[in-house]
């Protein structure tokens, strides 16, 4: 075998939280409320929409999260030896990115350097200019003449490309569709494009071909030029950026997935069972409360810093160790998160606690843990979904502060936070290095805004009170 | 010929794709009061809103005139029509608890009415709110104006929305459904606030109610609402003593009397129909005995009779007037056992007024003090009494839903609250509840089939799977439901359909006793008739003792046995329905009676005065001293004792005791 597996502990979390969701997804559901409210989710087309950009995020974060170390160059005689370094699939389909490394600093698309070096010309002579790049530009042969025409005619062939992918995977989705409606193209066409549609189609097609496009006109560019620039180091910055991803969007997922048993749990009980267990339970989200989360944040990480260096053995390479601190700083998110939503949780059980089907429950004797179980979990489905993908947002904020502060992720460690961390110096500098920080504020913008977006029509799907709109 | 104050053409109010309200005409006459009478879904709060411009966002009127003092209020600009809501037309709403502002004070709320339509300030406008509040009735108005809502009950928060509307002196005041939140004794005297006002100013009001004696306490035309259109219109003397609409004559015949107790109540098969598509025939064609092909095929037209009378049916053409609706064959009666099934003594359930670690759990609520009654099997007994007197917490305490601070409740000689975790357990199947409201009784995540299997699987019933859905099948049947309807949600069922559900789920698990807590006060008289039938026979049929808790005297009176009458806590007077209804010794059960809006008697004089005092703050002694026209010094002594008057009638009143004595010294 050419590769070796490495499942790191968020690996296998997140791939588990996603054959949950999809397991929840393929079961056949009965015709419930819930049911009802993501029949009422997938119309809304801003739902689909920002779905739709969410979807190519959490696609590109799982790839990233598939692990491996590759063989290592055979010599004869020896066992195979497998690379130190772990690289994902990501990494390997991004491969010429991660390899095209400049020397220092170059703008985006740029062809040449964004440093002045000192050149010695074939004929001896000594010049002291920006330096063409080694990657970036380097098939032009005069990049002051054709630098423009070849960036258009990228830029227009990967329009093409894109609106041709998204022309084809839609012509695959209608072909299915009209196996399935049994009716002719034509019909099928008048349908999915009329003004009557149950889901929104156009909306749907028009997100497609935006996203293909865009795909498809970086990948263009990309083959020849960093189109993000280079940052200190020459590494390219839409590689970065993309392999930021993935650690927002486990921060984001994960701390939720920490933190969700603690507030559901408490939360129902409680306001289930009043007393003095809600008197404990009060007491220990009001001090956590009363504590700032940063600070605490902040001292638990470098706890955790001196502990692991302290105990290098434990981890067999790089990459665990910064997952090792991806993993911790999730945990410590969502020991200190849970307390909002708690909060809330216990409010409306102390409200469904009164309400009748319970008491008549109480009547039947059915036992307080199947009670919770049955009549007062699934009426707090709502809230739970609701809070949980209205705070993944505000997560991957917090990992960019975090980060900028210095506690958050390991700096070894591709992050948006990170790169606002490096950017802060970038942006001192003269001239400006500006292009590492627009680069992660536009993927963490595109992805906080969709996030935010989803969360609204989720809200306004699966709130009760929201119904008669 | 006198003007109209108002007058409505050809009404159309569209809620979506819903006709709300679809071709409405009527007017009402200065000086006069218009009731708009109709089942909940009608459209008749549709079409106040309409008149007021009002309606929600997706609402939209289509055609009609609306002509108000010469004027089409539908043409007037917004501007225009801001003067004229709480100006020229005045609006009171349900619910006294939400129409008011919490966080102003209600004299701001009423000044600020008076600077917006009648331009007063300051001084002038205090002065004025002071002595609107003083003319609905606040006693010491003047040092009221800095109260706010939340230390007002709930009657008199309805007075205080009676004087905002009457802050802009209007001509024509609305007032949709303004008594339906409050007590009996509360509703009596709102109305006769309304009465005298109207008489006082000379308004025209339109009455907005469901309930037919609200109609003819206060009613001069009476107009009969059904699936957003009028089908009858006549006054009121005629309305009562003749009524000509088939839909009309089923409502008089829903109406729970004592006159036919041994016989079924009638019932309005079926449901109002959908509202979202046009109607070719008659709307009421479906659920109507009297309907022909004709109905079915044709919208009949308004027929007029004598005297302003008229009614939009095809057999009002034909001249074959349907002289009474057939009332189904008189049920056999329960015949209660002389076997007592249930029997409390000195109930008491105390509630602290603080709770947490560090409260005070000396001040507490005693919202049950000592309550005793006993059920025989196979019998109804009533507990009645206004709200917040304890009667839902004596029946949680017996079902075992809530502690009992002190007493015994004893169900075929077993001590239910003497027992512990597991031994009650075994007895939960012997006592069941059904609630008052069906749209909260059942979990709204769960099938019915579920909901009803949930209690038999509890309290193992029936372990079998395959018997168990058998039984469940043939209760559906008896419920009068499709056993379909087993796989389906409960938010696919209406009202009256999720109650026979909840008395199913309660009939599941065999018991001996149900408490029935207020089931039908939530539902429309058609409804509550159907409801009411189904508990007669399943009563007879299961020999189940029902009690049976209301505020509704008439159903009880048509219902029980027994009644007993709840004043703060305790039982003021128990007897047989007769002897309660016929004969009431009791001060507070005479108010009771008195307050009920009767069909036949004219509005009545003597209202009981006062508020419902707080549990939280009995007065010392008998605990209706302070409303009570025959309070003595010894009242406000001590607590009056039990007093025997029959074998089945007690009472606890001094008047009472002092009267009898005087009666046996003679």
């Amino acid at each position: 075998m050419s590769w070796q597996p490495v499942v790191l502990w968020t690996d296998a979390l997140i791939f588990s939280l996603a054959g949950l969701i999809l397991f929840a997804f393929s079961r056949k559901h009965p015709h419930g409320q819930l049911h009802d409210a993501w029949q009422r989710l997938i119309q809304m087309p801003m739902a689909v929409a920002s779905g739709l950009i969410l979807l190519v995020f959490v696609v590109i974060g799982l790839l990233d999260s598939l692990h491996y170390r590759p063989q290592l160059p055979a010599q004869p005689g020896h066992a195979p030896q497998y690379s130190v370094e772990v690289i994902s699939v990501l990494d390997t389909l991004l491969q010429p990115l991660r390899e095209h490394q400049e020397k220092t600093y170059s703008a985006p698309l740029a062809t040449r350097l964004y440093v002045k070096e000192t050149m010695v010309q074939p004929g001896g002579r000594v010049l002291r200019d920006y330096p063409r790049l080694q990657f970036g530009g380097a098939s032009l042969l005069h990049p002051q003449q054709d630098w423009q025409r070849d960036v258009t005619n990228r830029i227009m062939r990967g329009s093409v490309i894109g609106v041709l992918f998204a022309a084809l995977l839609a012509a695959v989705g209608a072909g299915l569709l009209a196996m399935r409606r049994k009716c002719g193209l034509g019909a099928l066409y008048r349908q999915l494009l009329g003004e009557n549609n149950r889901l929104p189609w156009r909306t749907a097609l028009t997100t497609l071909t935006i996203l293909s496009v865009v795909i498809a006109v970086m990948v263009e560019l990309a083959a020849a030029y960093h189109v993000f620039g280079t940052d200190k180091v020459g590494l390219d910055v839409l590689y970065n950026s993309v392999k930021s991803i993935r650690t927002g969007l486990l921060i984001g997922t994960l701390t939720t997935l920490i933190m969700l048993p603690f507030a559901v749990l408490l939360g129902i009980s409680a306001g289930y069972f009043g007393g003095w267990i809600d008197d404990v339970i009060q007491y220990i989200y009001t001090t956590l409360n009363a504590i700032p989360s940063v600070l605490l944040i902040a001292a638990a990480v470098l706890l955790m810093q001196v502990y692991m260096e302290a105990h290098p053995a434990l981890f067999d390479s790089a990459a665990a160790r910064t997952d090792f601190r991806l993993l911790f700083l999730c945990m410590i998110l969502g020991v200190t998160s849970w307390t909002g939503l708690c909060r809330l949780l216990r409010g409306e059980t102390l409200k469904l606690r009164e309400l009748d089907y319970v008491q008549a429950a109480r009547a039947f004797g059915v036992s307080d843990w199947r009670l919770m179980w049955r009549h007062i979990l699934p009426n707090l489905y709502h809230l739970v979904l609701i809070s949980v993908v209205m705070d993944f947002s505000g997560l991957v904020l917090a990992e960019a502060v975090l980060s900028y502060l210095g506690v958050g992720v390991d700096p070894a460690m591709q992050s948006w936070g990170n790169m606002v961390n490096t950017a802060r110096l970038e942006m001192a500098r003269e001239p400006v290095v500006w292009w590492p920080l627009v680069a992660a504020f536009s993927l963490m913008f595109t992805l906080v805004l969709a996030a935010n977006l989803f969360a609204d029509s989720v809200r306004d799907a699966f709130d009760p009170h929201g119904r008669q709109r | 010929m006198i003007v109209p104050l108002l007058r409505i053409d050809g009404l159309h109010t569209r809620l979506g794709e819903l006709r709300v309200v679809d071709g409405v005409s009527f007017s009402v006459m200065p000086h006069q009061t218009f009731a708009l009478l109709g089942e909940s879904g009608s459209g008749k709060s549709m079409t106040a809103l309409s008149i007021m411009r009002l309606l929600p966002e997706v609402a939209r009127i289509q055609a009609g005139r609306i002509d108000f003092n010469g004027r089409d209020l539908l043409k007037l600009p917004e501007s225009a029509m801001r003067d004229v809501r709480g100006g020229e037309i005045g609006m009171i709403f349900q619910e006294p608890m939400t129409s008011l502002n919490p966080v102003l004070s209600i004299g701001e709320q009423v000044i600020e009415t008076l600077t917006r339509h009648r331009r007063l300030h300051k001084r002038g406008a205090r002065e004025e709110a002071a002595t609107l509040l003083q003319a609905v009735g606040l006693p010491d108005a003047a040092k009221r104006l800095n109260v706010y809502p939340f230390q007002l009950s709930g009657g008199m928060k309805q007075r205080v929305m009676i004087a905002m509307s009457l802050a802009g002196n209007p001509s024509l005041l609305i007032a949709d459904e303004p008594t339906t939140a409050l007590d009996v004794t509360i509703q009596a005297q709102v109305l006769a606030l309304l009465r005298r006002i109207q008489q006082q100013r000379g308004m025209g009001m339109l009455l907005i109610t469901h309930d037919l004696g609200v109609v003819a306490e206060m009613a001069d035309q009476v107009g009969v609402m059904y699936a957003g259109e009028l089908v009858e219109i006549a006054p009121r003397a005629a309305f009562f003593d003749h009524p000509q609409h088939p839909y009309s004559l089923k409502l008089f015949a829903a109406l729970p009397d004592r006159t036919q107790r041994d016989a079924r109540l009638a019932n309005i098969v079926g449901n109002v129909p959908a509202l979202d598509s046009e109607f070719i025939g008659c709307r009421f064609a479906e659920r109507c005995e009297f309907a022909f092909s004709r109905c079915r095929e044709e919208s009949p037209g308004w027929t007029t009779l004598a005297d302003g009378h008229a009614a939009r049916c095809h057999l009002l053409e034909t001249a074959a007037v349907p002289k009474s609706v057939s009332v189904a064959q008189t049920i056999q009666l329960a015949v209660a056992s002389d076997k007592v099934l249930l029997q409390v003594t000195d109930l008491a359930v105390h509630f602290p007024l603080h709770s947490g670690l560090w409260a005070n759990r000396r001040n507490v609520i005693k919202a049950v003090d000592g309550v005793n009654l006993h059920i025989y099997q196979g019998e109804t007994l009533a507990l009645v009494g206004e709200s917040g007197c304890g009667k839902t917490t004596v029946g949680k305490a017996i079902v075992q839903l809530q502690p009992a601070t002190a007493g015994r409740i004893l169900l075929d000689g077993v001590d239910l609250s003497a027992l512990g975790k597991r031994q009650l357990h075994q007895q939960r199947a012997y006592v069941q509840m059904i609630f008052q409201d069906p749209f909260s009784s059942l979990n709204p995540h769960l099938r019915v089939i579920d909901l009803l299997e949930e209690g038999m699987i509890a309290l193992g019933v029936e372990q079998n799977a395959g018997r168990r859905s058998q039984i469940l099948v043939g209760l559906m049947d008896q419920v009068g439901l499709p056993s379909r309807a087993l796989q389906r949600y409960p938010h696919e069922f209406s009202g009256g359909q999720r109650q026979r559900i909840a008395i199913a789920r309660a009939l599941a698990v065999q018991p001996k006793l149900i408490v029935c807590d207020e089931p039908t006060s939530a539902l429309d008289v058609s409804v509550q008739a159907q409801i009411i039938n189904l508990l007669k026979d399943l009563q007879a049929e299961f020999n189940l003792s029902l009690l049976f808790i209301t505020h509704n005297l008439p159903v009880a009176d048509y219902l029980a046995q027994r009644i007993a009458v709840m004043y703060l806590g305790r039982i003021v007077e128990t007897g047989s329905s007769e002897e309660i209804i016929t004969r009431p010794r009791h001060p507070y059960t005479q108010a009771l009676l008195a307050a009920v809006p009767s069909l036949t008697r004219p509005a009545a004089a003597n209202i009981v005065n006062g508020d419902i005092i707080s549990a939280a703050h009995p007065p010392d002694g008998c605990h209706f001293r302070m409303r009570c026209p025959l309070a003595m010094p010894i009242c406000t002594e001590r607590y009056p004792d039990e007093m025997q008057l029959s074998g089945t009638h007690s009472v606890r009143c001094h008047a009472v005791a002092q009267a009898e004595r005087v009666a046996g010294l003679n």
